[in-house]
């Protein structure tokens, strides 16, 4: 699936004293998620881009939270983006941010429906 | 470093990731324990009293540091090292978090006296055992 187990350790974290972790958490996570997501493309889009250390601290922080959630699919994507950034292969950035772009929208609309 | 509060230990989580802070802090505190959260490695010295910001009176006791290794600015490990030169702070067990399992990295970190190394994300069965080693330690 998208989610692995660790999304079942933060719905096992909430409780009645914390009775709205799991959706506090989720949209802090689509709002940074979508922030970092626009970061990503406004610097691969740049026709004079080479700040390939600034792409990988957007990255990492994206791929951290993706981790923290459980979107495990996300996370592979990230390690894929992450290994084109390291070889600073733009092309390689590109796809794997289309595929990120892609995976995020899948999983935003999964999680919408579970809330729902 | 005396330890005279009552059963809730006071732990200090520093990390530069939100999610990650709302996570330890949930952790910590289903483990019964008192959180504070930083949000990056030059916070968490003023809070401790070693920052070059810390206002008179505002030092507060901890009873354990957990940091995140990959911080910007100051890393995990410089604020493990700065722990660690303090002779105030220097018996308070620092573990040290990363969601990269590099074997270097962790020796670095447990030669630089680092209680515990962890992988990210943590879960609930760290942090009891996390608990469990920190009141051995008080005992």
């Amino acid at each position: 699936g998208i989610l692995d187990e660790q999304f079942l350790q933060l719905q096992q974290l909430q409780d009645e004293t914390s009775p709205n972790f799991v959706s506090e958490v989720v949209n802090i996570y689509f709002h940074e998620s979508e922030k970092l997501l626009r970061n990503l493309r406004s610097l691969l889009m740049d026709r004079e881009f080479s700040d390939y250390n600034k792409m990988g601290i957007h990255l990492n922080q994206f791929m951290g939270s993706s981790s923290s959630i459980g979107a495990k699919r996300i996370r592979n994507v990230c390690l894929a983006f992450r290994a084109a950034s390291d070889q600073n292969n733009r092309a390689g950035c590109l796809s794997a941010l289309e595929v990120l772009e892609h995976e995020y929208c899948f999983l935003k609309n999964k999680l919408h429906e579970l809330f729902q | 470093m005396a330890v005279e509060l009552g059963d809730e230990p006071h732990v200090l989580a520093v990390d530069d990731n939100l999610i990650d802070r709302k996570l330890v802090e949930r952790l910590l505190k289903n483990s019964s324990c008192k959180v504070t959260t930083a949000e990056n490695a030059l916070r968490a010295l003023d809070y401790l009293g070693l920052g070059n910001d810390t206002l008179e009176g505002t030092v507060s006791e901890v009873n354990m540091i957990i940091t995140d290794y990959c911080m910007p600015g100051m890393t995990g490990y410089e604020l493990l090292k700065k722990i660690k030169e303090s002779s105030v702070l220097k018996e308070v067990p620092v573990v040290i978090m990363s969601s990269e399992n590099i074997p270097t990295r962790i020796s670095q970190c447990l030669e630089e006296g680092a209680k515990m190394f962890m992988l990210k994300p943590l879960k609930q069965s760290d942090v009891k055992q996390l608990k469990w080693h920190l009141m051995k330690c008080r005992n």
